[in-house]
């Protein structure tokens, strides 16, 4: 059967993988299986970033988000999110740990003067260290949480990402130890994004299961607003060509092109993952997944975001 | 000389459109929109439509007026926190609960977007942004190039949209705009209690935009929703002019701008 194909209708987003799978860190539940040394993707150069940044905002682009990997190994980091922040609102998704005081002073002076917003997304994945250490290795923890300290203090509101790796009847209080660890830490107007964990990349081996099962069908499109799938409104600049979304960078058949006017062009939904973004709609962007935890406000007042 | 007045979002705030259509009268327009929303938040959602009717509003389908009016299960709010979500159930099954059946057949009688000319321009109103209707266009995430494009497919001068609760205007080249007409419903999270509709003016001279604030007795409204048992955390919006629900979609800029 052909599966469903999805055309680019207006490149809302663009998504930059700066510093390639290359981290600091190893995450078990890792979806492009970044690591240290990991080369799938190399740093992308000032060159090829500026360049990515003129051909979306010949297109209109609505926001930018700098990726990775760790984006703040790219040693030119900083003054590409400058260029970013001039022409859309800009969105970088980090793990904090390489966010010192000296870098979180340039990122403020970063933010202050733009028009447009920038987001800063710090990577947590548990409210204990043990339960993020597991999954993201020994003294991320702490270090993540004093960056987001950091942020907080020079009230760049930091977006705090987190994967669901726990059952649904740990929602309450999970959600409520977080909001707890995160204000105890100086984050007093905690903003969490949760996130599914995908399978992909390493998570499979870190929590086996059936996976997503099945590809997206045409009838699965029907009556479903396509703009929820990241392919319709996203593409994703690499050092090695233009990817079709974020989550199918290890996937050979979705680089679309060496430009982003070769890339504008429609891409077959023909991977598991697919599954994972029709289910969930727009996942990576900063707001707009549809990730449905079980009603926690009446269960827990503590889980609520308010001092 | 043309001029026209433009409401956004009323969220049932009966005592906000009273003072607001009170002051139009005053200053005189050719004509009032409304870009929908006419439920939500507030009590006794079916107060403002007689007012609407006769003061001859022009009204569009918002978001929730087209759940409202298709029976549908929630809002279209677009919310995905569990907290907003929460906030958003209530609201919703209130106002659903207390729309009578003539006013949810008269909203699906009103269109998604209108276009006008004013003065020779040709103006589009719709309610979240030209291709969507529960699309949120905020200042700080609305680029200039994204604006031009969605202008131009829009094939407008002047694009109308409300949706986020938050006023702004952005003139383009070209002598083109893009004008977020704000909320009558609440206050803008800025820690006053005013609430704010917009006047566009065409004349020789060009395209003026004008917010305008609007006082109301919001000690009145506080007290309908306290006797409907609506949300304290609503009540407290609308008496200290600080968003305290359904943030989780504010961008950085806006969010800092609050208190919560």
């Amino acid at each position: 059967m052909t599966p469903p194909a999805i055309s680019l209708t207006h490149l809302d987003n663009l998504w930059i993988q700066v510093s390639g799978t290359l981290c600091n860190i190893a995450c078990a539940h890792c979806f492009n299986s970044s690591g240290p040394n990991v080369r799938t993707f190399d740093h992308l150069s000032r060159e090829a970033v500026r360049d990515a940044i003129d051909a979306a905002a010949r297109r209109g682009v609505r926001e930018i988000f700098f990726t990775g990997g760790e984006p703040f190994l790219n040693p030119h980091l900083l003054e590409m999110l400058e260029w970013s922040l001039a022409i859309a609102p800009t969105t970088v998704l980090t793990n904090g740990m390489l966010i010192g005081d000296r870098t979180a002073d340039r990122l403020a002076a970063l933010e202050r003067p733009s028009a447009y917003s920038f987001e800063i997304r710090v990577s947590l994945d548990g409210y204990t260290e043990a339960m993020n250490d597991a999954i993201r290795g020994r003294g991320v923890f702490r270090q993540a949480l004093a960056a987001i300290a950091r942020l907080s203090r020079r009230g760049l509101l930091p977006l705090v990402t987190i994967v669901r790796t726990w059952p649904d009847e740990d929602e309450a209080a999970t959600l409520a130890g977080f909001m707890r660890v995160l204000r105890e830490a100086g984050d007093l107007r905690p903003r969490v994004k949760i996130l599914p964990a995908l399978p992909l990349g390493r998570e499979p081996a870190r929590a086996p299961g059936p996976g997503a099962g099945g590809l997206v069908t045409t009838e699965m499109l029907d009556g479903f607003d396509r703009d929820l799938l990241m392919c319709s409104n996203s593409r994703v600049v690499t050092d090695r060509g233009i990817w079709v979304c974020p989550l199918l960078v290890e996937q050979p058949d979705a680089r679309l092109g060496a430009t982003l006017d070769e890339a504008a062009t429609s891409y077959p939904l023909r991977h598991a993952a697919c599954v994972s973004c029709w289910q969930y709609g727009t996942i990576c962007g900063n707001i707009s997944a549809q990730i449905d935890g079980p009603d926690t406000v009446h269960a827990s007042p503590a889980a609520a975001p308010r001092p | 000389m043309t001029r026209i007045a433009l409401l956004g979002g009323l969220y049932s705030n009966d005592r906000a459109l009273t003072a607001a259509l009170r002051d139009i009268a005053r200053r005189g327009v050719d004509a009032t929109y409304c870009l929908g929303d006419l439920g939500a938040f507030g009590p006794h959602p079916d107060r403002v439509y007689p007012l609407l009717r006769d003061a001859g509003v022009a009204c569009l389908q918002g978001n929730y007026d087209n759940s409202l009016a298709g029976g549908l299960d929630d809002c279209q709010c677009g919310y995905t926190d569990p907290r907003d979500n929460h906030f958003a159930r209530l609201s919703y099954t209130y106002t659903f609960r207390h729309t009578s059946d003539d006013h949810k057949a008269w909203l699906r009688t009103l269109p998604l977007t209108r276009r006008l000319d004013v003065g020779g321009r040709q103006v589009l109103l719709c309610h979240g942004s030209p291709r969507k209707i529960n699309e949120f266009l905020w200042e700080s995430t609305s680029p200039e190039g994204f604006l031009d494009r969605l202008v131009a497919d829009a094939g407008a001068d002047i694009v109308c949209v409300t949706h986020t609760g938050l006023k702004w205007h952005r003139p383009l080249a070209g002598g083109r705009h893009v004008i977020n007409v704000g909320v009558l419903g609440r206050p803008e999270n800025d820690g006053t209690t005013a609430v704010w509709y917009t006047l566009l003016t065409v004349d020789r001279g060009g395209v003026t935009v004008d917010f305008v604030p609007v006082i109301y007795d919001h000690l009145a409204l506080a007290a309908d929703m306290r006797a409907e048992r609506l949300p304290e955390e609503f009540v407290e919006t609308i008496l200290t002019g600080w968003w305290t629900t359904c943030l989780e979609i504010l961008p950085h800029k806006e969010r800092a701008r609050g208190r919560f």
